[in-house]
């Protein structure tokens, strides 16, 4: 069924009315800024709108009305879709940080113009990966946690569109603007002060949707793994708008300076990014797990009392935690005394949240054992525990200091993107891609086992390669002989990193493989859609029509 | 809300009850989320444990460390650290530590600091990694140097090769920035007529084999507009910078094609100066670091790279 059929024609009528909107904000930015990444990136919104428009104004007429009956319906499509650009960027990003790290091994492996350097490629990874991979899994997956737990219809079918879509666009703009050299230099907050704005319009959009439609719950309650959604939503935000403060240089270029200076920007970029990883890398996916992990393994969630423990506890204390990054730095001793301490602090929240979820499986081994899918959850939650007491112990600051800017800070985190946020869209994903394309399972089974294995196999690789690589740097590094000499001169830790740079490269690849494999089998299981519906799998009092 | 139990969700109207997991025997909350439910399980003791070692730990950290704002002060801490303090007393202990060695290199007295066989062996790993940190990313690991790069490892220098002459390169650079740097400029002869240009760069590119013809136009030419700097026959050593051509050392190539190229374009190649970036000892160190490279070469030379 096209999409634009779910869709009324009162509702087609508003998309085109936005679409032509985005079209004349893009033509705007390019007659604005004439040339540079903002002319083009107007262009892309002109493109886009103009394509837009003229995809609902064809269906205007064409299509017939969606039947009376929708409202008795969840709304599946743009979870769908949401999908479709997950795997989309999963495959991107990962695949160019599989190119970033065989470029630490093999430096000249990249064609000698700028947008293919190293320093413009690294954030096309690291956003494409959060942004494009994590933030579409975790906006999808909402959609469908929230209308499942609150057994209601998404508010209304156009708001979602209008957050999927514009989203995308976001991660474009940003992806696309860093090979041009366009950056904010804040990391995890490259993208400038345009599409930053556009970010804030999607973001409330998102929240006003999830929050209006948690309104029409038939549930007395609301679930956990909505709590922790809008904590993500609500917090990522608060940072988003903080951090990215700044003023422009002219309203037609790119360029901006930020509001922040000195070691209060220092801070302000650190609660940021820490938070990111909290409220964007953590809450959001804890969600995700709430909801897939007890259904696919058909348990009840193991303690409420731990549930809301984990969630008060993480959004407390996370908050207080990002000066951890700024260890022996300019900043002052306290505020890292006070990030460190929360950090520990921090510890059994998450440990709650990891044992909650591995409880619940209490009852269920035997489905871990044989269900590929299953097995995806479970080792996010363990990967979820092992990184959350990682990064509390790299909190610490003499421990910091030892590991402060080496490779088991990279480590670090790919044992937390890798092994748990991944392996929990992984699960979710193949809970969901057969259910929303009306099938019982997936078109090639066997591939998800295969892919467990190479993901596992290569997480394993990439963390243990890097543990060993940063060890070894902050070792060397600060080495100093009897007279006081340093033992090692620098390039002499660089060179002890090539076996585990080669590593690295390896379990990557390995877990690309894997991700390829997970697309071309969504891809297969999408063409060979059924018409399965699950009765019981309803909003439990139809709403009133919009 | 009720605490009657027999109104809560998910219980029994009439007993009360509510449902109970036979795997784990807790009963739930009575909640159902879309077929989701949750156990009324209590806190594990564990976890409280935990959490309450976790805040013992940095109240503990908070009374010992600067922990708290208190407006435009914070709590110092009963240690009182600081970590400005800190980190230069352990400078401090670095530096003093080196002194013991070091000191002595701000005499450049070369010919007893190498006669010191237990100084040597302190302080020549000290100016390799002084050597790898600050040399190698032009010269080469071993000093092997490269295009445009000169070898440090052969016995062949432009301007000389002995620990004081060394020193004074560092200190002042070649072409750089500092007031009484070293300067050397190979200028370009593009004024002169193509055939010239050919027949001194055939020349010139002959000489390092000594089948240069010496009555040939292009010695004529060569010794008008070459021996100046490089010396009569093309044999250097005149100290200020132009390399002899005859020996086996190049620093950009010595064929026709890049003689061409360095006459047309001419050369002029830079070494940064060092005095604000290394002490005086420093220097000293790297110097016979470097002297003793070619020394180890000893008397055949390893020639040129390229």
């Amino acid at each position: 069924m096209a999409v634009t059929a779910t869709l009324t024609s009162t509702e087609r009528q508003i998309g085109i009315a936005i679409s032509a909107g985005l079209a004349v904000l893009g033509l705007a930015m390019a007659a604005v800024a004439k040339t540079g990444p903002m002319a083009l990136h107007g262009g892309m919104a002109l493109v886009l709108g103009l394509a837009l428009v003229f995809h609902l104004g064809g269906a205007l007429y064409d299509q017939p009305e969606p039947s009376a009956r929708r409202q008795a319906e969840y709304y599946d499509a743009p979870t769908r879709f949401g999908i479709v650009m997950t795997l989309i960027w999963a495959v991107t990003a990962m695949g160019v940080g599989v190119w970033l790290a065989a470029l630490m091994y093999w430096p000249e492996a990249t064609p000698p113009v700028p947008a293919t350097s190293f320093g413009r490629m690294r954030p096309v990874h690291t956003s494409g990966i959060i942004f494009g991979f994590g933030g579409n899994a975790l906006i999808a997956t909402s959609f469908y946690v929230v209308q499942r737990t609150s057994r209601a219809r998404l508010a209304d079918a156009v708001s979602p569109w209008f957050v999927l879509i514009g989203f995308n666009l976001f991660c474009v703009w940003a992806a696309t603007g860093y090979l041009m050299g366009q950056t904010q230099s804040k990391e995890y907050a490259e993208p400038e002060w345009y599409a930053d704005l556009w970010l804030v319009v999607v973001w409330v959009t998102y929240f006003a949707l999830y929050i209006r439609t948690l309104a029409r719950r038939a549930e007395p309650h609301i679930y956990v793994a909505n709590w922790y959604y809008m904590s993500f939503i609500l917090v990522v935000a608060m940072l988003h708008i903080v951090n990215n403060l700044a003023l422009p240089v002219t309203w037609g270029a790119g360029e901006s300076y930020t509001i922040w200076t000195g070691v209060q920007d220092a801070m302000i970029q650190w609660w940021y990014g820490h938070n990111a990883v909290a409220f964007f890398l953590t809450t959001g996916f804890l969600g995700m797990l709430y909801y897939f992990l007890p259904v696919r393994a058909q348990r009840p969630i193991w303690s409420y009392r731990l549930s809301i423990l984990s969630f008060w506890g993480i959004v407390f204390f996370y908050m207080w935690a990002g000066s951890h990054h700024l260890h022996y730095t300019a900043l002052p001793y306290w505020v890292q005394t006070l990030g460190m301490t929360f950090s520990v602090m921090l510890l059994v929240p998450s440990w709650a949240s990891a044992g909650n979820a591995i409880a619940t499986l209490n009852g269920a081994w035997h489905k871990v054992r044989d269900d590929a899918v299953l097995r995806f959850m479970f080792v996010a939650a363990v990967f979820y525990g092992l990184s959350t007491f990682e990064g509390s112990f790299l909190a610490i600051r003499p421990v910091n200091s030892l590991s402060h800017y080496t490779d088991w800070t990279v480590g670090h985190v790919h044992s937390g993107t890798l092994g748990w946020v991944a392996m929990i869209v992984f699960g979710a994903i193949y809970s969901l891609v057969p259910k929303l394309w009306g099938r019982a399972d997936m078109a090639w089974p066997r591939a998800v086992e295969w892919h467990f294995w190479l993901a596992i196999t290569g997480t394993l690789i990439y963390v243990v390669s890097l543990w060993n690589a940063g060890i070894t740097q902050g070792l060397m590094w600060r080495a100093y002989d009897e007279g006081g000499a340093l033992s090692f001169s620098f390039i002499e830790s660089v060179e002890a990193m090539l076996p585990y740079y080669a590593a690295r490269t390896l379990g990557g690849a390995l877990f690309l493989t894997g991700a390829v494999l997970c697309a071309l089998n969504c891809r297969a299981t999408m063409r060979a859609a059924g018409d399965r519906v699950d009765e019981a799998d309803r909003p439990l009092v139809p709403q009133p029509a919009e | 809300m009720s605490t009657d139990p027999k109104t809560l969700p998910g219980a029994d109207p009439h007993t009360g009850n509510r449902e109970i997991d036979p795997v784990t025997g807790y009963d739930t909350t009575g909640h159902d989320w879309g077929g989701i439910k949750e156990l009324n399980t209590p806190f594990p003791k564990v976890a409280l444990a935990a959490l309450a070692l976790t805040v013992i730990y940095s109240v503990i950290a908070w009374i010992l460390l600067p922990a708290w704002p208190l407006g435009r002060d914070y709590t110092r801490g009963v240690l009182g650290l600081d970590q400005q303090a800190m980190a230069e007393a352990r400078l401090r202990n670095l530096t003093d530590l080196r002194a013991g060695w070091l000191n002595r290199f701000e005499d450049p007295d070369f010919a007893a600091l190498s006669d010191d066989p237990a100084l040597m062996a302190l302080a020549m790993p000290a100016a390799d990694r002084l050597f790898q940190d600050n040399c190698s990313a032009c010269h080469g690991r071993a000093g092997g140097g490269g295009p445009g790069f000169p070898v440090l490892h052969d016995t062949y220098w432009l301007w000389g090769g002995a620990p004081q002459d060394i020193a004074l390169t560092l200190q002042v650079g070649i072409n750089a920035d500092h007031p009484e740097t070293r300067w050397a400029q190979m200028p370009a002869f593009d004024w002169m007529a193509d055939e010239e240009l050919s027949e001194v760069s055939d020349y010139v590119a002959a000489m390092r084999s000594g089948e240069a013809d010496p009555d040939g136009a292009a010695a004529t030419l060569f010794a008008e507009n070459c021996a100046a700097c490089h010396g009569e026959g093309g044999v250097g050593g005149l100290m200020n910078g132009a390399p002899s051509l005859v020996d086996d050392a190049v620093i950009y190539g010595q064929d026709a094609d890049t003689v061409m190229t360095t006459l047309l374009n001419g050369r002029q190649g830079l070494m940064p100066y060092w005095s604000d970036r290394l002490s005086d000892a420093e220097i000293n160190a790297l110097a016979l670091y470097v002297a003793r490279m070619s020394d180890a070469a000893g008397s055949t030379p390893s020639g040129a790279t390229e």
